[in-house]
């Protein structure tokens, strides 16, 4: 029987930064992995992460995903195609490999296994076509295949809101975006970036009916009373082939309850009782990432870190001083995450002001985006002569790469990083769009009020194929994808530092300046503009 | 078309080599390596499997091998997970009826 010192469950964000700082500390390593390729849900994340420049902001989560690789490359033995069976006493483990089960013996060992989707019945809810918001990054994210052509999203949490966004990526089309709550759950930044493309969110709706015999043919959409209970008659038609279901995730710590550990519920589903840092009720058993309590990626990799400098100190691998040292560091890059208004101690709470104390845009949580007269009252909308900044960053999220990059730092966020970025006028911003393609909520516009008599110019984020050339004419959307004016594009510019987020810059009317924020090469089909 | 040829983020998707299987006898292509679930969506297939009871058509659900709900008849092993099992040159898919690759109810007789 093989022994480590360590055996981390699980080549995800967590399991693979535990990795990497259990092998430092000189322990020998082995994760195990059910999946033929480690990263977990990394290498669907082609979206560019929030955060500090500590906590990887502004780099996509693939990406992430190969730092973390090349992080443990060498020192840890990772097996794919192997997943953990059980966990018995002594910290015996048992993976299934092809067809053997092999057992193995560890000294201390990490859970981190991730979650699972929930899911949510209705009737037509089995049907070929209806499918995990997860299971459509992974056809088209990994595999390359689209998972439809017409498609309903259910669920406006950062999920669904993402993957979404990434649906329109693909080439998709998105024909609504449900949810049974009131209020977007996800960050409104993320659903402004769906609702400019025009897609119309339903909220307090619900799916009722996912029709077809064989596979699906198209949903029915239904609005829902204060209890959640479909309103008879308001029953919406939508013709889709494909539902996708993103209605939360659940940790996955049935290997944690078979190793005898204290659980609870809490956090997002049944976990184990957990120190700071991870620790189990048995000793030498810890948990990282989501099988402890529903985060995100990012969190997930410090909780993983801990976990792995805990384990190693537990085994006399790290000094208690190093140890300590690193989780106080550890532990303040986890606080500043788990800031703002979608920290995990507001959940379920309904923020009206921001910490800065204005109101919450009620259109964002209702529509997806602000409207032109709410964006005025939010610091990083300012109105000078020549190009500049437009953030329209109006909830306290952990993030700040735009203060990073900005090279004449005219854009303030501060220490507090869920700050509500501001715009120094006094500087005058050079046009370099560095903080329009770092911004990874894709908040900010380059805005010339008066580029010539008449007409100003909007430059705006990119990330769809065929990009549009200069010259080209077409329309302007606004935050709801309503079409505004016509529009030329009179720049595009593409560049190895804004990492696949191109930079459109359209020729508007003066006066729409404030309105368009989106573009449409062509004529529309339907063409309303106002 | 199914396929996303060049994405805006991920650029050429790059594929294995092409390669022939068969779905109910029906000759597909696909690239090697890829999931044979993958391939069959590619296709347009929708439908792995009917539920043994009711008849009840089932396809991609989870896509990361968990569900179990796409699981086919696959070089005559039943129960195999197309979402997370490699294409192969010359694999032989077939629809699972039940846990067998031939219906067992006929078609008038379902619930």
């Amino acid at each position: 029987m093989k022994r480590y010192d360590l055996v981390i469950i699980g080549a995800g964000p967590a399991g693979l930064s535990a990795a990497a700082e259990a092998s430092k500390c000189g322990m020998s390593v082995a994760v195990f992995d059910e999946n033929a390729k480690p990263g977990g849900q990394l290498f669907k994340q082609i979206h560019k992460f929030f955060g500090s420049k500590k906590h990887k902001a502004r780099i996509r989560g693939y990406k992430i995903g190969e730092q973390l690789l090349s992080e443990v490359a060498g020192g840890v033995d990772v097996e794919l195609n192997s997943p953990v069976i059980g966990i018995y006493p002594e910290k015996e483990i048992v993976v299934r490999q092809g067809e053997d089960i092999v057992h193995c013996k560890a000294d201390s060992i990490i859970v981190a296994t991730g979650a699972t989707e929930n899911m949510v019945p209705f009737e037509g809810w089995t049907l070929p076509g209806v499918i995990g918001a997860g299971a459509a990054q992974t056809m088209m994210n990994l595999h390359g295949v689209k998972p439809g052509e017409k498609i309903l999203m259910l669920g406006s949490g950062n999920v669904g809101l993402v993957v979404s966004f990434q649906l329109l990526q693909a080439g998709c089309k998105v024909r609504a975006l449900v949810d049974a709550a009131p209020h977007i759950g996800g960050y409104g930044v993320h659903a402004a970036k769906v609702a400019r493309c025009g897609v119309p969110f339903y909220l307090s709706h619900t799916i009722t009916k996912a029709e077809g015999t064989d596979c699906v043919t198209g949903a029915v959409v239904s609005q829902v009373d204060e209890h959640f209970q479909p309103i008879p008659g308001t029953e919406k038609h939508f013709d889709v082939d494909t539902i996708c279901v993103a209605v939360g995730l659940s940790p996955m710590a049935q290997l944690l309850m078979m190793a005898g550990c204290e659980m609870e519920d809490a956090r997002g589903g049944h976990v184990p009782v957990c120190g700071q840092y991870g620790e189990t009720s048995v000793p030498g058993i810890y948990a990282a990432g989501d099988v402890s309590g529903i985060e995100e990626a990012s969190s997930a990799m410090i909780e993983g870190r801990m976990a792995g400098i805990c384990a190693a100190a537990y085994l006399g691998f790290c000094s208690e001083k190093d140890k300590n040292a690193s989780l106080t560091k550890l532990s303040e890059d986890l606080n500043d995450l788990r800031q703002g208004m979608f920290a995990p101690q507001n959940r379920g709470k309904m923020i009206k002001k921001t910490e800065e104390g204005i109101d919450i845009s009620q259109t964002l949580l209702a529509e997806g985006h602000i409207t032109t007269e709410e964006a005025e009252r939010f610091p990083g909308v300012v109105h000078e002569v020549g190009v500049h900044p437009v953030i329209e960053c109006t909830q306290n999220i952990p993030c700040n790469p735009c203060q990073d990059v900005c090279p004449k730092h005219c854009i303030k966020v501060g220490k507090d990083i869920t700050a509500l970025p501001q715009v120094d006028t006094n500087i005058q911003c050079i046009g370099c769009g560095m903080c329009v393609a770092s911004c990874s909520g894709q908040a900010i516009f380059l805005l010339d009020e008066n580029s010539e008599p008449g007409f100003g110019t909007v430059t705006m984020p990119y990330e769809f194929l065929p990009l549009p050339q200069q010259g080209a004419k077409g329309t302007a959307l606004d935050r709801s994808g309503v079409p505004v004016c016509d529009a030329e594009v009179v720049g595009v510019k593409t560049a190895p530092a804004f990492d696949h987020t191109s930079l459109l810059t359209i020729k508007v009317p003066k006066d729409k300046v404030m309105d368009a924020r989106f573009f449409k090469k062509g004529e529309l089909e339907d063409d309303k503009c106002k | 078309m199914k396929r996303i040829t060049e994405h805006p983020i991920l650029g050429k998707i790059e594929k294995g080599r092409a390669v022939n299987f068969t779905f109910d006898g029906k000759k597909m292509t696909g690239f090697e390596g890829e999931p044979v679930a993958a391939a069959l969506k590619a296709n347009g297939v929708m439908i792995h499997r009917y539920t043994a009871k009711q008849h009840k058509p089932r396809g991609i659900f989870c896509a990361i091998g968990r569900c179990t709900d796409c699981v086919m008849v696959v070089d005559g092993k039943p129960n195999i997970r197309t979402c997370i099992t490699p294409l192969k040159e010359g694999m032989k898919v077939q629809t699972q009826y039940g846990t067998s690759a031939k219906s067992e109810v006929k078609k008038n007789e379902t619930v």
